[in-house]
C-alpha cells in the first residue's frame, strides 16, 4: 500500500510539474518529412526566440472532421493547423477557420512589398495562410523500367512499354485529368470534358485499362514504401516524398515531372480560440511565414516557398549540400508541362465524381 | 534392451514412401508456385517439377543408403553446395538445414519410425490423424506467431523502409543497424509519448483495481438487488464498440474538461490528463471485475465470518483476510487493465490531445503518415514488455492454484 501511495504521488507531481512549465502551444501538421522540415525551419526558431513549447499532432488528414466535433463539443485543442488549400477553403466556409488580414497578421517582404501582393494570387481563401507550392508527381524505379526511361505522363498507361504495378491515390483527383490527358483530350479541354458523364465515364475507360495493374496509397508514405521495395515501377505522390526517397535515402529513383499538379499548402487558425491562445497564434503565422522562414523551409524539403521574395533565398540542402533549385517543382525544367489544382471545379464536382469513382474501384 | 518389433524396422513399400514425399513437396511447391508462376501451366509446370525432383532424390537415398546419418549427411553437402552456387553463405546454411530435415524425413517414412512411441494398435487412419492433429497445431502456432516475429528482424533494418534488403538476406553486418532504436531513445515525439504511457497507464490501472475489485467484492453479495443488471452495465466496455465508446467520451469528457478549466482553473494539460486516465481506467474495469469475480467463486466466506467473530472490523477482514486471498485474480486482472490502457488508440486519439500523446497513438501516426521502421523498434520493445508481463501473470496464475492444492495445468 505504501509504494503504491508514493507511486501515486510522484506521478501526480510529475504530472503537475509537467503542467505549470513554459507556455505551450498545439501545431497540426502532416507528419513525416514534411513536419521535419517545419520543426527545423519554423518551430525550433521560434521556441528559441519566445521559449513557446510546440507539441506536434500530426492530424492535419482529418483536420476538417476533427475540426468539426471540436468545436462542437466547444474544446478546440489545436492552435495552428496546416492544411491543403480545399480544406481551408471548406473550414473557412463553415465558420471554423479564423479569417485574417493579410497586410496586419502577415509580415512584409523585406523590401516593403505588403504580404497580398507578394503572396499574391496564391491567397485563395481569407482564411489560408499559403505555405508552400507543392506537386503530386510521379517517380519511376530506374533499374525497372528497362533502357528508356518514362518521360511523358501516358507512359503510366502504357502496361507494353513499362510492365509492372504502378501505385496511384485512391481518390478520383488527379487521375482523371491524367487519364483524360492520355485519352488524347487536349490539356486545355480537360476540365470542360470531365463536367460532363461522358467524359467522367471516358476517363474511367481510360483507368480501366491499367486498373489491374494499380496499386491504390492513401497516406503520402506509401509510394515512397512501394518504390523502395520494387513492389512497384512507377508511382504518384507527393514531389517532396519523391526527394527524399531520390536524395536522402539514395534509392534507385527518378521523378517523372510531365503533367505535374500543384496545390497549395498552408495555416489556418481554428475559429473560437481564447484571445490569449489567438494572439500567440498569429505571433506565431507572422513569424514562420516571413521571406526567410519560407525560404529556410526549402532547405529541408524541395517544396517552392508561396512567397515571391522567398524565391532568391532557396539555397541548397541545410544536410546534403545540394542545390534545391533543380528539386523545385517550380524549376523551368522541370514545370514544362503542369496542372494547377482546380478548386472550383473540385468543389463543385467533387461529391459525384467521388462516388462515381468509389463505385468504379468496387467493381 | 528389447530389440522393436519387426513390423516396426522393416521398411514400407517403395512406392508409398515415393509418394509420399512427392505429396508432400507438391504441397509446398503449391504454395511457391502461387506466389511466384504467372500463369496456369508455368504453376503446373512447378508443382510437377517440384514433386518429380523430390521423388528422385528420395528414391536416389533410399537405394544408396541403408541408414538416415549417411544420407542425411550426403544431403547437408548437397544443400551446402547448392546453396553456394546460389552464391550467399545464408542460402548455404539454409541449404544444410533443409537437406538434413529433407534426407531425415525420407527415412522417417521409408522405415516407419513414425510409428515409434505410439501404441502398435492403432490403425494407419489413426496414425495419420495423430500427425494431421499435430500440424494442424502448429499450422495455427505459426499464423499465429509469424506476423509477429517478421517485425524483429525488419526492426534491425539499416535502411528507412519496411524492406528485407539484399543485405539483411545476405546476414551481411552493413544492413543491419540498431538506429531505429536509437531513434526511439533520442527523439523528442518518441520519448515524450513513452513518458505519457508510463503516466497514464499505471493511474488508470491503480483506479480501474481499485473500483473494479470493489465491484466485484460487491456484486459477488448475493443480496445486492439487481446484481446481472449492474455487472451488465459494468462490463459494456468492453461490449460495445470501441469507436462507439470513444465517440460518446469525446462529447462527455469535453463538457467535464471545460468545466475543470473554466470553474476550477485547472491547467489545460493536466485536465487532458485527467481526462485520458478517467477514459482508459473505464475500459480497465471491465477485466478487474472479472478476474476478480473468478477468484470470488473460490473464497470461502465462512472466513469472513470468522474473522468478524473474532472481534475484526469489516475493513480489516477486506485487508487482512480477503484481500490476500483474492490478490492474484486482482493483479491479473491488473496486468489486463494496464496492457489495455498502454495498447489503446482509439480512445486516446479522440479523448486526448497532442500533449497526452501515447506510444500507441505516435506508433499509428507514424505508420499512416512516415513508415518509418522505428515502429517496428517499438513494436519489439512492446512485444518484449508483453511477454514479460504474460509471464509474470502465468507464473502468479500457477502459484494461485499450487497455494489452493491443485496442480498447475
Amino acid at each position: 500500500m505504501k509504494l503504491t501511495k508514493t507511486l501515486l504521488a510522484t506521478t501526480a507531481l510529475t504530472v503537475f510539474a509537467g503542467a505549470v512549465t513554459a507556455e505551450e502551444m498545439t501545431i497540426v501538421s502532416w507528419g513525416g518529412a514534411y513536419s521535419a522540415s517545419q520543426l527545423k525551419a519554423y518551430h525550433e526558431p521560434y521556441s528559441e526566440k519566445t521559449g513557446v513549447t510546440i507539441l506536434n499532432d500530426t492530424s492535419s488528414a482529418e483536420a476538417v472532421a476533427k475540426l468539426r466535433a471540436m468545436s462542437e463539443a466547444d474544446n478546440v485543442t489545436w492552435d495552428v493547423v496546416d492544411v491543403v488549400a480545399a480544406d481551408a477553403m471548406r473550414l473557412c466556409d463553415e465558420g471554423l477557420a479564423l479569417e485574417i488580414d493579410p497586410d496586419k497578421d502577415l509580415a512584409a517582404a523585406p523590401d516593403g512589398t505588403p504580404a497580398s501582393e507578394d503572396f499574391g494570387e496564391l491567397l485563395v481563401s481569407p482564411c489560408f495562410i499559403p505555405q508552400i507550392v507543392y506537386s503530386t508527381a510521379f517517380g519511376y524505379r530506374t533499374d525497372l523500367v528497362g533502357d528508356t526511361p518514362p518521360s511523358k505522363i501516358c507512359d503510366v498507361f502504357d502496361l507494353e512499354a513499362y510492365p509492372g504495378k504502378r501505385s496511384l491515390e485512391k481518390r478520383p483527383i488527379n487521375n482523371m485529368e491524367w487519364a483524360l490527358l492520355c485519352d488524347g483530350v487536349a490539356k486545355e479541354d480537360v476540365y470542360d470534358v470531365l463536367a460532363t458523364e461522358e467524359g467522367q465515364d471516358q476517363a474511367l475507360a481510360k483507368l480501366d485499362t491499367i486498373k489491374d495493374s494499380v496499386v491504390w496509397w492513401s497516406a503520402g508514405a506509401d509510394t515512397p514504401q512501394l518504390l523502395a521495395d520494387g513492389e512497384v515501377v512507377m508511382g504518384s505522390t507527393y514531389n517532396g516524398r519523391l526527394f527524399s526517397v531520390i536524395e536522402e535515402q539514395k534509392q534507385p529513383v527518378a521523378m517523372l515531372w510531365d503533367a505535374q499538379v500543384f496545390d497549395l499548402d498552408g495555416w489556418i487558425i481554428p475559429a473560437g480560440l481564447s484571445e490569449e491562445r489567438k494572439a500567440r497564434a498569429l505571433d506565431y503565422i507572422m513569424f514562420a511565414t516571413d521571406t526567410q522562414r519560407l525560404a529556410d523551409q526549402a532547405k529541408y524539403i524541395s517544396y517552392g516557398p508561396a512567397r515571391l521574395s522567398s524565391a532568391p533565398l532557396v539555397g541548397k540542402h541545410a544536410e546534403l549540400g545540394i542545390d534545391m533549385a533543380p528539386h523545385m517543382p517550380t524549376d523551368p525544367e522541370n514545370a514544362k508541362n503542369t496542372f494547377l489544382y482546380n478548386y472550383e471545379f473540385w468543389a463543385d464536382y467533387r461529391d459525384d465524381i467521388d462516388a462515381k469513382f468509389q463505385a468504379w474501384l468496387a467493381k | 534392451m528389447a530389440k522393436p518389433l519387426d513390423t516396426i524396422s522393416m521398411p514400407v513399400s517403395l512406392p508409398f514412401t515415393l509418394s509420399l514425399v512427392g505429396l508432400l513437396i507438391a504441397a509446398l511447391s503449391f504454395v511457391a508456385g502461387v506466389s511466384t508462376a504467372a500463369n496456369f501451366s508455368q504453376f503446373l509446370l512447378t508443382v510437377m517439377a517440384g514433386a518429380g525432383l523430390a521423388i528422385a532424390f528420395a528414391y536416389a537415398l533410399i537405394s544408396l543408403f541403408d541408414s538416415a546419418r549417411p544420407a542425411m549427411i550426403v544431403s547437408a553437402l548437397l544443400g551446402c553446395a547448392i546453396g553456394l552456387a546460389l552464391g550467399s553463405a545464408g542460402a548455404a546454411v539454409l541449404g544444410i538445414i533443409l537437406g538434413v530435415i529433407a534426407a531425415r524425413l525420407v527415412f522417417w517414412v521409408h522405415y516407419r519410425q513414425y510409428r515409434r512411441g505410439l501404441p502398435t494398435y492403432l490403425t494407419s487412419n489413426q496414425v495419420l490423424w495423430h500427425y494431421g492433429f499435430r500440424s494442424i497445431c502448429g499450422a495455427i502456432f505459426i499464423f499465429l506467431i509469424t506476423p509477429i516475429l517478421v517485425v524483429l528482424p525488419l526492426s534491425f533494418n539499416a535502411e528507412d523502409f519496411f524492406t528485407f534488403t539484399p543485405e539483411m538476406l545476405r546476414f551481411d553486418p552493413e544492413g543491419y543497424s540498431l538506429k531505429h532504436y536509437r531513434d526511439f531513445f533520442t527523439n523528442n515525439e518518441w520519448q515524450r509519448s513513452f513518458k505519457n504511457s508510463l503516466i497514464i497507464a499505471p493511474i488508470a490501472t491503480i483506479i480501474s483495481v481499485s473500483l473494479g475489485t470493489l465491484a466485484a467484492i460487491g456484486l459477488s453479495q448475493s443480496h445486492v438487488p439487481f446484481r446481472r443488471a449492474i455487472m451488465a452495465m459494468l462490463i459494456s466496455p468492453m461490449i460495445v464498440p470501441l469507436i462507439i465508446s470513444a465517440t460518446g467520451m469525446f462529447f462527455f469528457y469535453a463538457s467535464i474538461g471545460n468545466w475543470l478549466e473554466g470553474s476550477l482553473g485547472f491547467n489545460k494539460t493536466f485536465v487532458g490528463y485527467i481526462k485520458v486516465i478517467l477514459a482508459h481506467a473505464v475500459l480497465g474495469i471491465p477485466f478487474v471485475i472479472i478476474t476478480v469475480t473468478a477468484t470470488l467463486v473460490g473464497f470461502d466466506r465462512s472466513l469472513t465470518r470468522a474473522a468478524a467473530n473474532m472481534g475484526a472490523n469489516p475493513v480489516t477482514t477486506f485487508f487482512k483476510v480477503q484481500m490476500p486471498l483474492i490478490l492474484p485474480g486482482v493483479i491479473s486482472g491488473g496486468l489486463f487493465a494496464f496492457i489495455t490502457s498502454f495498447d489503446e488508440v482509439v480512445v486516446v486519439l479522440f479523448v486526448g490531445s497532442a500533449s497526452q500523446k501515447t506510444l500507441p497513438w505516435q506508433m499509428f501516426i507514424g505508420l499512416r503518415e512516415q513508415i518509418s521502421p522505428t515502429i517496428l523498434a517499438v513494436a519489439t520493445i512492446l512485444v518484449v514488455i508483453s511477454v514479460c508481463l504474460l509471464t509474470t501473470l502465468e507464473l502468479l496464475r500457477r502459484r494461485s492454484e499450487r497455494l489452493r492444492g491443485m496442480t498447475p495445468s
